[in-house]
């Protein structure tokens, strides 16, 4: 099953190429993605994460460079073939929302692809369930909390039964329980469908239950590894402006005053576990 | 005031009314408006009246409700009312009080032209208090289908409409959090003379024009990304059914119409 389902090769793009003064908002950036893999894209403000985004689906095309997904090329022809089979969810859970009522929106893509009536309202159902909103069927939009909002983007996507999601920085405008709520859904997904997930994010403990993380510097991929290896060179995320997650900071901040913790700690309960077994264990 | 104002408000319920097809509704309420003016006497304004109180009555939504939420219609059907009474100068005079004459046309006219404005207002009001928006929409976009071929872009309205209606309790949100955030700023729209007041109306309305533009975009990409292309080759997912009480509302509709002439001098 090992097939790539993304990748770049040398993609450069600038918006306004006119303007010489005008950076590349992504330069050069080759890389790619095994099908079944879940990836957390960061990097600080104005890096090129959502740029990388919008090339990835066809929303725009690289100046120079390949993008192929889906093992196609992106061109206007494969462009609308390619989108069916990846489902994206944005930051603002307001300004996703398409339909009157939280079934209209999930339906919405499968209306659009011309699914037809029986089958979407199976569908429907079952993107609900999956991500545990089958009881808000007939909710507008503006009676559900955000993390709902995001939940019900997700079931919009996953209706369509993509291959690949992107979610970009979905859980960024919400509070910590709807971010869990988002974390927890996505992480079911992938175990039970295997879903491949692209993740851009600011929070590096989301970034942290990826397989592999790229990061991004002012257009440019600057690490790219699994989550332990990228944290462990430290001081360069730091200098990218990245904080590292609380519980390797706090791992960090007690070795320097001398107590010497074993290993680098992802979560806060691998940390709290080697910390309650300190003593016994030497 | 504005939360007792019934205009476009849709109260959920499961009457024989809110049962029915919109289409069936919107076509009702449009033939309805056009028999209404076969009526010109005081029988035939009475069946009309009968008529409207007995589909008050089926659509389960109290009468009091509906003429409390039409306030600001009975000011102006008192005014229609008033004028008619006043300046119809015809038949036998009624009172003569100095300069105030009452003639009986007069009387006549003002009310058969109030039962009129009522009767008018209480089917549409009944039809947007049964319908929810959304069924509405799908509705017209149905009865408008066959304007498609002299290029309506029928779709895209509807699709306009329904997006609208999504938003606009959004944007109401928004609308109160700038508000707030002018307030804070010591801004002051709730006093002062007319014209300081509209003043104040600016600082409140370009970041909302800002963030509604803004909304906009990101739900333009966000359909993209979901595959609209426009209403081609598309499905619905929301089925409209035509019923048996659909078609026989438009036959008692035929029917009143018969019975109206009949009685018409
Ligand atoms: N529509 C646009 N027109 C012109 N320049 C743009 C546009 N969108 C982004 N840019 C520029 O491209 C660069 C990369 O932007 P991008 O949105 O990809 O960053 P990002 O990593 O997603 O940032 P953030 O974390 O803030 O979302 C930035 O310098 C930005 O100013
Ligand atoms: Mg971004």
């Amino acid at each position: 099953m090992n097939s790539i389902i993304m990748s770049f090769e040398n993609v450069t793009f600038t918006y306004m190429q006119e303007d010489e003064s005008v950076k590349p908002a992504v330069n050069d950036l080759s890389f790619s993605i095994q099908d079944g893999e879940w990836i957390a894209l960061v990097g600080h403000n104005g890096s090129g994460k959502s740029t990388i985004a919008k090339l990835m689906n066809g929303l725009l095309f690289p100046q120079t460079g390949k993008v192929e997904a889906m093992g196609k090329l992106m061109s206007e022809e494969s462009l609308w073939d390619i989108r069916s089979q990846m489902g994206m969810v944005f930051q603002n859970p307001d300004n996703q929302f398409v339909g009157a009522t939280v079934q209209d929106d999930v339906a919405f893509a499968l209306e659009n692809n011309g699914v037809p009536h029986e089958e979407m309202v199976v569908r429907v159902k079952e993107a609900l369930q999956q991500v545990k909103m089958a009881d808000y069927l007939d909710h507008e939009p503006h009676h559900l909390s955000g993390g709902q909002k995001q939940r019900v983007a997700i079931a919009g996507a996953l209706a369509l039964r993509p291959r690949l999601l992107i979610l970009d920085e979905a859980t960024s405008m919400l509070d910590p329980q709807g971010r869990m709520e988002v974390i927890e859904t996505i992480r079911e997904l992938r175990k039970a469908t295997g879903l491949t997930v692209i993740s851009i994010t600011h929070d590096l403990e989301e970034a942290a239950l990826a397989d592999r993380i790229l990061v991004m510097n002012a257009g440019e991929k600057q690490l790219e590894g699994k989550p332990d290896a990228v944290f462990r060179s430290g001081n360069e995320l730091t200098n990218l402006g990245l904080d590292l997650p609380f519980s390797m900071r706090m791992t960090h901040l007690l070795r320097e005053v001398g107590i010497e913790l074993q290993g680098e700690h992802m979560t806060e309960d691998e940390l709290v576990d080697e910390l309650w077994t300190f003593y016994s264990k030497k | 005031m504005m939360e007792k104002m019934i205009f476009g408000r849709f109260i959920p319920g499961n009457s024989l009314i809110h049962q029915m097809d919109p289409r069936a509704k919107i076509s009702f309420v449009f033939v309805f408006i056009a028999i209404v003016f076969i009526a010109n006497s005081a029988i035939t304004y009475g069946i009309l009246l009968g008529f409207t109180l007995l589909v008050v009555f089926l659509s389960k939504i109290r009468l009091y409700f509906l003429i409390n939420g039409l306030k600001p219609v009975f000011i102006l059907l008192i005014f229609t009312f008033l004028l008619h009474i006043f300046f119809t100068r015809e038949g036998d005079l009624l009172v003569d009080i100095g300069f105030i004459k009452i003639y009986e046309e007069g009387l006549r006219q003002g009310i058969f032209i109030s039962v009129r404005f009522l009767v008018l207002v209480f089917i549409t009001s009944i039809l947007t208090l049964t319908t929810s928006p959304i069924s509405i929409t799908d509705g017209i976009e149905v009865l408008l289908g066959p304007f498609k071929r002299v290029k309506l872009p029928v779709h895209e309205l509807a699709l306009m409409m329904s997006i609208s209606l999504r938003f606009i309790p959004t944007l109401m949100d928004e609308t109160g959090k700038i508000l707030k955030a002018q307030m804070a700023r010591g801004s002051d729209i709730g006093s002062g003379p007319v014209k300081d007041r509209i003043k104040a109306v600016v600082p409140l309305l370009i970041p909302l024009f800002v963030s509604a533009f803004k909304r906009a975009e990101d739900l333009a990409t966000a359909m993209e990304v979901r595959g609209y292309r426009g209403g081609e080759g598309r499905t619905r997912y929301r089925q409209l059914n035509w019923r048996l009480i659909d078609s026989l509302s438009l036959v008692v509709l035929v029917g009143l119409a018969g019975i109206l002439v009949y009685f018409r001098v």
